[in-house]
């Protein structure tokens, strides 16, 4: 496997190359349609290139370790705000997801819902295109409309349009305490309700999340300082106080256990079955669950996100009909996708856009194929 | 500012491709008499104005799709305009180019408060998205400060931000879907309800594009509960170094205020004079905000006040009521008026790293000094989006280039510091030129190789954003 250790050595391989690559991070999320090809990892290219707390941003290489970024945020209390998920397990896969990875793949967790997506945070980028030819866009500077941004497009890009080599993000405080409320027992379309609720108080919830029984589990976590947070959980107790008895979930270690579990989808963690995950709006998820007969449901971001385990083949985009939004193959049961497009395929105009996008970006089309298509 | 030469083929075609869109429009949308084009020669940088061949004024999607359709085929370029507030000359026609204009298309579509969005026509203006959405207490979140005239059309455009954007992000933070036409008249949805379209972020791409790659029809925004309250603290320092540090400071101790604004010496005289808010007479002045009831104002203003103590300030004002608060916003919000009194201002919006601050406020004052050219600063401290306003007289031959060489020079500056050129206002023909002071020409050509894909015959607002050397051979138009 290649593994350059700096940009310019990356630049000259992609120009050099004379075949596909597949290019990788910790190869811990393998999302997508597996390409042959010589394999590229960023995961030599490493470290924080520059930290400034006061501005609230932070620079790494790529191939830098999740865990190497979040710790260094967390030494002066700050955080990414979106929460990335850690796949490993739902994936059944080892190694050290980076944050190029992350990056590439747009990866959020529950805290989406209220500080915005990966590509909210990413505020400048480095990469190499597909002829070999290292640009930048974006910078390290959190308001920046100076030409077009190219920091979302790469973002959740898969590796298709190049492969980055350096990433910076925009990041937060992090909390000083946090609660979590549980609803217990309510159906799908209650817990939908409940969540939209707390969602559309003043309270300022980061999570709001369903997880299957018996019996299911409703949650709302609150974040902030402690007077606030208590003050918060207090009034939503009361609004919440229609939907049954809510029971408050006080000690911060447990509360983040148990986001961490959300975040990480652990209840379909093992679980045989293709898996999905399902972007609607939040009141519309009560409608996918029932479509999926008898499958495992859990559910995100107010509703909005589902993720279910589903019989092997099942049509969870025919099932869909009608409903707007998109649904992502993650992990198949037996190890192959079939026909079946891991990516929801896109309406004419847009996929001859993206195509488009990706002749440009990788004329010789050797950046991870068809790992999106 | 140099412009295309217009196409002298299309100029002869003017009747031909008037009649053509009088076809396919009411009468009453479509204008090409000359006393009546020229209230679309200029958006809100008034130092250049053209007359475009004609303005259309559609009332939908489909008749947008009309208009693109018959200019594709035409080959008539196509300048997009919002409501024209834009300060980088964004919406600035050329002769031989046809305004299509949204500002008839302001209808709220569809208001869901349950999954928390709006679906509005793009010429809404900003304002009254929130106004749409008040009686439930909900808002739109990006306040440009235009923001009572500004349309969504242009706030996508452009990317709009605000002064609250610290803790609530700018519009692509806020964007969920786009309805779009595309130059030869197709329409596409991107996003929508639901969050995070598939495939590639086409939706963040076209959001800050200035009308280069689209025409946004319609737009699906998120729409955010009213925090219960809100409060500033009004804090003034003896240097811009402390005043600085303290923005760093605060920052760095876990609290969120929804805005830091900035005010310095020249700004802070100017605004005295103008709108008497009794500011202490300071070399900088912070203004600092929290949201929340009441106990979690006072909660994280007590952490706020204690950091600024620890800075020693000339004066801390808190305010104990409406009537107080109000009147500590009162001098920041007539800061542009007070001075626009003195004289005409050029009104910049590079963006810094925070720390860099106190080092680039130094540089603009000898800039300052070296072209004779006042200054004065107030911006958003905490992401570092300064907004430099260079005084200077438009009567006085030369001073209007002697300003935009200044003002050139300071957004060197940010870039040379680690920042940008534009943090909000967009570049338009305003920095276009500049644009190779920050990126690479090979940066510029991925950018410009996005627009071949949107829109291979350039027609759409084709004289912007790139510098007109590094677009000549791709736009259309000459």
């Amino acid at each position: 496997m290649m593994a350059p250790a700096s940009e310019a050595e990356l630049a000259d391989l992609v120009a050099a190359a004379s075949g596909p690559l597949v290019v990788r991070g910790g190869g811990t999320r393998p999302i997508g349609r597996p390409e042959t090809g010589e394999a590229l990892s960023v995961s030599a290219m490493t470290g924080v290139t520059l930290y400034e707390p006061g501005a609230l941003t932070i620079v790494a290489q790529a191939g830098t370790p999740l865990a190497e970024v979040e710790a260094a945020l967390a030494g002066e209390g700050q955080r990414l705000p979106f929460e990335p998920m850690d796949h490993r397990q739902l994936m059944g896969t080892e190694g050290e997801p980076t944050i190029g990875g992350v990056v590439a793949a747009n990866v959020s967790g529950p805290r989406r819902i209220q500080a915005g997506a990966c590509r909210d945070s990413l505020i400048g980028v480095r990469f190499v295109d597909g002829t070999g030819t290292v640009l930048k866009n974006g910078g390290r500077v959190m308001k920046n409309v100076t030409g077009y941004d190219l920091v979302k497009l790469m973002a959740g890009s898969f590796g298709t349009l190049g492969i980055l080599s350096e990433v910076s993000f925009k990041v937060l405080p992090a909390s000083e305490t946090e609660a979590t409320l549980v609803l217990h027992g309510l159906s799908v379309p209650a817990a939908v309700e409940a969540m939209s609720a707390g969602l559309g108080s003043p309270f300022e919830v980061s999570g709001a999340a369903h997880l299957p029984g018996p019996p299911a589990r409703t949650l709302l976590r609150v974040e902030g300082f402690d007077a606030s947070v208590r003050y918060r959980t207090g009034q939503l107790t009361t609004l919440l106080g229609r939907f049954g008895e809510v029971e408050h979930l006080a000690d911060v270690d447990a509360s983040r256990a148990l986001w961490r579990s959300v975040r990480d989808v652990e209840p379909l963690v093992g679980k045989p079955g293709d898996l999905w995950r399902i972007s609607v709006a939040p009141s519309d998820g009560p409608r996918v669950v029932e479509r999926m007969t008898g499958a495992q449901a859990v559910l995100d971001w107010g509703g909005g996100l589902v993720w279910v385990c589903v019989s092997p083949g099942t049509d969870v985009r025919g099932a869909m009909a009608g409903i707007p939004g998109h649904a992502t193959l993650v992990r198949p049961a037996v190890g192959t996708y079939g026909d079946t497009p891991v990516f929801h395929p896109e309406p004419g105009p847009l996929a001859a856009i993206s195509a488009g996008l990706r002749d440009r970006f990788d004329p010789r089309g050797i950046l991870n194929r068809g790992l999106m298509g | 500012m140099e412009m295309p030469v217009p196409n002298s083929s299309i100029l002869s075609r003017k009747s031909q491709v008037v009649a053509r869109l009088k076809q396919a429009l009411p009468a009453d949308a479509v204008i090409d008499d000359e006393a009546e084009t020229r209230a679309y020669e200029c958006d809100a940088l008034t130092a250049y104005r053209c007359p475009p061949l004609a303005a259309v004024l559609p009332r939908n999607t489909e008749e947008v799709s009309a208009v693109l359709r018959i200019c594709h085929e035409e080959g008539v370029p196509v300048v997009p305009r919002g409501s024209g507030t834009s300060l980088a000359g964004g919406a600035l026609p050329t002769a031989d180019s046809v305004i299509l204009g949204v500002a008839r298309m302001n209808d709220v579509l569809e208001t869901n408060y349950a999954d928390r969005y709006i679906r509005v026509q793009s010429g809404r203006t900003n304002l009254s998205v929130s106004g749409a959405v008040e009686e439930e207490d909900f808002f739109y979140a990006p306040d440009p400060s235009s923001q009572l005239a500004c349309a969504i059309a242009g706030n996508v455009a452009m990317n709009s931000g605000g002064a609250h954007c610290l803790k609530y992000g700018v519009t692509t933070n806020n964007l969920l879907g786009v309805r779009m036409v595309l130059m030869d008249g197709t329409v596409v949805e991107i996003g929508g309800a639901h969050l995070d379209a598939p495939g590639l972020d086409l939706l963040g791409l076209v959001c800050g594009s200035e009308g280069q790659l689209g025409v946004v029809t319609e737009a699906t925004l998120r729409i955010l509960r009213k925090p219960e309250g809100a409060r500033p603290v009004l804090m003034a320092f003896d240097s811009n170094e402390v005043a600085g540090q303290c923005v760093s400071d605060i920052i760095k101790a876990g609290v969120l205020p929804v805005a830091i604004e900035f005010m310095d010496r020249p700004c802070i005289r100017a605004t005295e004079a103008f709108a008497k808010a009794g500011y202490p007479d300071s070399e900088a002045l912070l203004i600092v905000e929290v949201e929340g009831s009441a106990a979690e104002i006072e909660e994280q203003l007590s952490k706020i006040l204690e950091i600024a103590r620890r800075h020693n300030p000339v004066e801390l004002r808190e305010s104990g009521s409406e009537e107080e608060s109000a009147r500590i916003w009162l001098g920041r919000k007539s800061a542009f008026g007070a001075m626009g009194q003195i004289n005409d201002y050029m009104c910049l919006d590079g963006t810094i790293p925070v720390s860099e601050l106190p080092y680039v406020l130094r540089r603009i004052g000898e800039l300052s000094a070296e072209f004779g050219l006042e200054v004065g600063n107030v911006f958003h401290a905490g992401d570092g989006n300064m907004h430099p306003l260079i005084l200077f007289d438009a009567n006085k031959p030369g001073d209007l280039e002697k300003c935009e060489a200044m003002g050139a020079e300071i957004l060197k500056l940010c870039v040379e510091v680690g920042g940008c050129l534009t943090g909000e206002h967009g570049v338009g023909i305003e920095k276009r030129d500049l644009m190779n002071v920050q990126y690479a020409p090979e940066d510029l050509e991925a950018q410009m190789a996005v627009k071949d894909v949107f829109d291979p015959s350039w027609l759409l607002n084709p004289a912007k954003v790139f510098p007109l050397e590094a677009s000549r051979v791709r736009r259309a138009a000459e």
